[in-house]
């Protein structure tokens, strides 16, 4: 069923009795061309764009819960395409693009918004790095403008601009930038991919991965052996785990990032607000409670769940930048576990072992990826070669020095 | 978390600082492998459950600690200074 204002319209007349399910609830066959390991937010983009670009559609996705159970369903929303390395930028601007037709592409309601990300700078120095990571953007074709203050006041009247420690001198805005309901973005592939044959099979965790003749041939699952030509991971917070079952080792660890809801307020900020001082950002979903997070745990975790020390961390940040900020109650706040890659960038590459893809590494900035990070994996699975925007994402460029350190931290995932 | 310092007694985790895997055993300088050498910098086991992982006192007595945590439950199971583990090379 297509939607569109006339199913609207009839569905309203009847009712609402006559929806159907977005996908199909189909049992594994025994063997595939394709199997994606993994139903967030990657693996189902990556089944839509294998089945309507490259017309592989013998595929299915095997997810261990229910789909978008992991980080696709527990992140912060936030799109942008803001980056500063040649390496990144190409790639988080073809997201950005998609972003911007995804709705259309998969005839479905993703409440992508093109609210804007501002990142608020409280030096000279960070005024200077904010002013280079603009131009490298507009050099690439990516819209940039550095707000002053007062600029920035006009727009965000009630944060402190006198903090002390952290006194706001203004911000780098993209404001192409914004935020997509996440839920949605995984129901919207899902259907999508569902309509052209690919199978979406849950409650189906993959135990093993079989190989013979050095070549990965299937998986074991909770619901039985399947074969397939080609494996393909995007098991984000769980790679190195996955990718353990098939001999290999990744520079990755787990960690676990939080984040917050407040009670339900009127309208009050129209856009996303990182303030980087204090590692803290800021928005408002549609409901109109302010969506918020921080710094990551910072060190190895499993589980969906953080600890105390981050939520008073998140909770004392938030309020140096706005104080007004005390007056809310939290209604809830969860954990996911991220894939930690030790320069902070993603992995999309040929794994060693033959028939083996592996998408992996997207620590907490994976959301924003989502299409690009799908249609790139897509096109590798499919052509067996790197798209352009991606090559960089190699799992070699940790012996061969191209690293890419968007963030300058080393090999210190937790730092990233 | 707590995490009982055997110099400190049971302290909140706020007190300490991480710093990953504790087995990993630094090649030997210019002998040492390239590949050696990226295994030792960059890939990690990664467990999910048992973790031997490398904590620092910084509020308390200053010492390294090696922590046997439990990844998935946030479990503390062991606590040893780091020095008689790695015979001081911690
Ligand atoms: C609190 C939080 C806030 C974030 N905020 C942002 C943000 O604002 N912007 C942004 O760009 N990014 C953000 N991120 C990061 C982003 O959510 C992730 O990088 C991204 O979602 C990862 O890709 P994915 O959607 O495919 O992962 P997931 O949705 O985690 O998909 C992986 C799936 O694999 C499944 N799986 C794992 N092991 C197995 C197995 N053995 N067998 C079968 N299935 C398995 C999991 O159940 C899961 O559903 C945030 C993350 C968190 C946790
Ligand atoms: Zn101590």
């Amino acid at each position: 069923m297509r939607y569109s204002i006339a199913s609207l319209l009839k569905e309203t007349l009847r009712g609402h009795r006559g929806w159907t399910p977005a996908w199909r609830d189909p049992a594994p066959k025994a063997e595939y061309d394709v199997l994606i390991v993994g139903g967030g937010g990657h693996g189902l983009a990556t089944a839509h764009y294998l089945a309507s670009r490259h017309g592989i559609a013998n595929v299915a996705v095997l997810e261990k819960g229910y789909l978008g159970s992991g980080n696709a369903g527990r992140n912060t929303t936030i799109i942008r395409s803001n980056y500063l390395l040649p390496g990144n930028t190409p790639f988080y601007e073809l997201s950005m693009k998609l972003w911007e037709g995804l709705e259309e592409d998969l005839n479905y309601n993703a409440m992508v918004s093109q609210r804007g990300v501002i990142n608020l700078y409280h030096s000279d120095a960070q005024r200077d790095a904010f002013a280079r990571r603009g131009n490298a953007m507009r050099l690439a074709g990516v819209d940039a403008e550095l707000l002053g203050r007062e600029q920035v006041r006009a727009m965000l009247p009630f944060f402190d601009y006198d903090n002390a420690r952290f006194p706001i001198r203004g911000g780098l805005l993209q404001r192409r930038g914004g935020t997509a309901r996440h839920d949605a973005v995984a129901w919207g592939y899902a259907r999508a991919a569902d309509s052209r044959g690919v199978d979406l099979i849950q409650n189906c965790e993959v135990t093993g991965i079989a190989i013979a003749g050095g070549r990965a041939i299937g998986v074991e699952t909770a619901r039985g052996p399947i074969r397939a030509t080609k494996i393909a991971l995007a098991v984000a917070g769980n790679s190195s785990r996955v990718a353990a079952m098939a001999g290999l080792r990744l520079p990755i660890e787990s960690h676990v990032l939080q984040a917050f809801v407040s009670e339900g307020l009127k309208p009050l900020i129209d856009t996303v607000v990182t303030f980087g001082a204090g590692h803290f950002y800021v928005s408002q979903s549609d409901k109109g409670g302010l969506v918020f997070g921080g710094d990551i745990d910072g060190y190895n975790s499993y589980a969906q769940r953080g600890n105390l020390p981050v939520i008073e961390d998140v909770m004392e940040a938030g309020m140096g930048l706005w104080p007004g900020l005390g007056r809310l109650r939290v209604l809830r706040h969860w954990g996911g576990v991220m894939d930690m890659s030790m320069d902070g960038s993603p992995i999309i590459d040929l794994a060693p072992v033959e028939g083996l893809y592996l998408n992996a590494g997207w620590c907490y900035g994976g959301f924003k990826a989502t299409p690009a990070s799908g249609f790139c994996f897509a096109h590798l699975i499919a052509t067996g070669k790197p798209h352009p925007v991606a090559a960089a994402y190699r799992l070699d460029r940790f012996a061969t020095g191209h690293l890419i350190d968007e963030k300058g931290a080393g090999a210190q995932p937790n730092l990233h | 978390m707590r995490i009982t310092c055997p110099h400190c007694g049971a302290r909140d985790a706020q007190e300490f600082s991480y710093l990953g895997a504790a087995d990993l055993a630094r090649p030997d300088g210019m002998a040492a492998s390239e590949a050696a050498m990226v295994d030792y910098v960059y890939l990690r086991d990664n467990p999910r459950g048992r973790h031997r992982e490398l904590w620092y006192h910084g509020a308390g007595c200053r010492a390294w600690l090696v922590v046997g945590r439990d990844t998935f439950t946030h479990a503390v199971i062991s606590v040893e200074p780091a020095k008689r583990h790695a015979g001081g090379a911690a």
